[in-house]
């Protein structure tokens, strides 16, 4: 038996949202305590990330645990970038004695893009490896090694991610099939910015059967300015933003000379383009919800969810 | 071939500084097929260290050599009434010579060179990791493409998001190289062998690889 409140939420059938909550630069667990208070009320579970973008960070099974102690279904990122497969398994084990069941598995990001480009990395096991590692934990009570656990098994239910946006985009919907037949339970896909690519990965989906049985919900993210547009178009790799969403939020701020106020359009924007890709994602057949990302932006959710009508 | 780097002479005369006779010893192996430390560049460092040396007001008497395995005591035993006389030994062979020298040998024997991977000529000037050694080879799985040392986060089941629009991996400090789980896919469609990109790949055992420890090759019949 799983206790976990989003797999209620997915399992009921409604439209689910998860956010992505990101842990602090520092030891302050007012942070969370904050994000928590702004992500309660408006989503189903909240997502840690681990070490995003391989830049060092409050520990992702902290701030899950605080999470936890504040009332919300907390989603566990854990990466094989820092973690051999012996830490892995003992953090599945501490995360479940702590109260979190919900994990998202993922190889994570090199390290050569953080703070500490110097750094081994280890990714003893890949995202795939991670997620059936997890399955065999709780449904055979055995460790990768065929070792036995001694006593409760971690009951976690399992996630893990894709991206319909990175080549060979064919083989995408395939990877997918791999994770789901590793174990994965629900999936979380990478921002989805161009729609119809989007529709084309999901047919593929759709076509290889794995709609029953798994429960995708779609990566969305606001805009805040411009200029990030064009930064996510032009160099973040794996990120597919057409040329009429940069041209939106650049036409969004013209004309207007008060910066405060322009910053604001942006803004106003960069929401309404999100709720509308929402609204476009729930009319695809085998999205189950959303998974909002706003990156340190935190404060966009409330408004994303409510103006979407998902709440 | 094992692909080496001359290091930065600054370096080298760093270490070569409480030294007054030396042996700059090269290596006809890989180390010359790949220009960093054959028979030329022995002569080159020579030459170079000698002209800073002397505007230092500081000379150095230099011997220059090459054995034709530095990783083999048959070879260095050659030099070895040279070896002997000398203050130290400056090697130019891969990081096996100068382990090899050490053992043999009670001077200091110094690293001219970083050794960096096993490599093929990608092209004249251009060298390429291609083997990473992990000793439990699975080319025969990946179209003869290897994802433990062509992958960043050696992945065993496809591509991870990375992969820029055109093909090439999000990690590139030398400059873009195309991912290395684009590469087996499109040979893999060539070979009429997707399938093995289809099917779960099993975790790795990495004792085969250097986490178990150093690693060593034992031929009984070839024992003497």
């Amino acid at each position: 038996m799983i206790d976990s409140t989003l797999k209620r939420a997915l399992e009921s059938k409604r439209f689910v949202v998860t956010a992505e909550c990101g842990p602090p630069k520092s030891a302050d667990r007012t942070v969370i305590e904050k994000k928590a208070q702004l992500l309660k009320d408006w989503v189903d579970a909240a997502n840690v990330t681990d070490n995003q973008t391989a830049v060092t960070r409050m520990s992702s099974l902290a701030a899950c645990a605080i999470l936890k102690s504040l009332g919300l279904d907390p989603v566990f990122q854990i990466t094989c970038r820092d973690r051999n497969r012996i830490a892995l398994q003992s953090d599945i084990l501490g995360a479940y004695a702590l109260g979190i069941r919900n994990v998202l598995c993922l190889t994570g990001d090199h390290q050569s893009f953080g703070n500490h480009p110097q750094a081994k990395g280890v990714f003893d096991l890949d995202s795939v490896h991670l997620i059936e590692t997890v399955r065999r934990m709780r449904d055979e009570g055995k460790f990768l090694s065929g070792d036995e656990l001694t006593g409760e098994r971690p009951a976690m239910f399992i996630g893990a991610v894709e991206n319909p946006f990175a080549p060979p985009y064919e083989f995408r919907a395939l990877r997918l099939k791999k994770k789901v037949e590793a174990g994965a339970q629900f999936i979380q896909t990478q921002i989805v910015y161009n729609i119809q690519r989007f529709r084309e990965f999901m047919a593929r989906v759709g076509d290889l059967g794995l709609l029953d049985k798994v429960y995708i919900l779609a990566g969305v993210s606001p805009i805040k300015t411009p200029g990030a547009a064009r930064y996510m178009r032009d160099n973040v790799p794996g990120l597919d933003v057409p040329n009429e969403i940069v041209e939106r939020m650049e036409a969004a701020g013209k004309g207007i000379e008060d910066k405060k106020a322009r910053a604001e359009a942006w803004r106003q924007e960069g929401i309404t383009i999100c709720v509308e890709i929402i609204q476009q994602l729930k009319e695809i057949e085998g999205v189950s919800g959303v998974h909002i990302m706003a990156i340190e932006w935190e404060e966009a959710v409330p408004e994303i969810v409510r103006r979407a009508g998902l709440r | 071939m094992i692909v080496a780097d001359q290091k930065p002479i600054e370096e080298i005369l760093q270490m070569l500084e409480p030294y007054k006779r030396v042996l700059l010893l090269g290596c006809q192996s890989c180390v010359a097929v790949c220009m960093a430390g054959g028979e030329k560049e022995v002569g080159l460092l020579a030459s170079a260290v000698r002209l800073a040396r002397t505007s230092q007001g500081r000379p150095i008497e230099i011997t220059e050599g090459v054995v034709k395995r530095q990783c083999d005591d048959e070879f260095n035993d050659l030099w070895r009434e040279t070896i002997e006389q000398q203050e130290a030994v400056l090697s130019l062979a891969c990081g096996v010579g100068v382990n090899k020298l050490s053992e043999r040998f009670d001077l200091p024997i110094l690293p001219a060179l970083n050794t960096k991977f096993f490599g093929e000529v990608e092209r004249q000037g251009i060298w390429t990791e291609v083997c990473a050694g992990c000793g439990n080879c699975i080319l025969h799985m990946t179209g003869g493409i290897c994802p433990i040392a062509r992958c960043a986060k050696n992945l065993l089941n496809g591509p991870c998001g990375g992969v820029r629009a055109d093909g090439t991996c999000e990690v590139s400090r030398n400059g873009p190289r195309p991912c290395a789980w684009v590469l087996i896919y499109e040979r893999l469609g060539k070979l009429n062998q997707r399938k093995n990109m289809e099917q779960l790949f099993a975790a790795k055992d990495w004792s085969s690889d250097r986490h178990g420890g150093p690693r060593r090759r034992i031929r009984e019949d070839m024992l003497l």
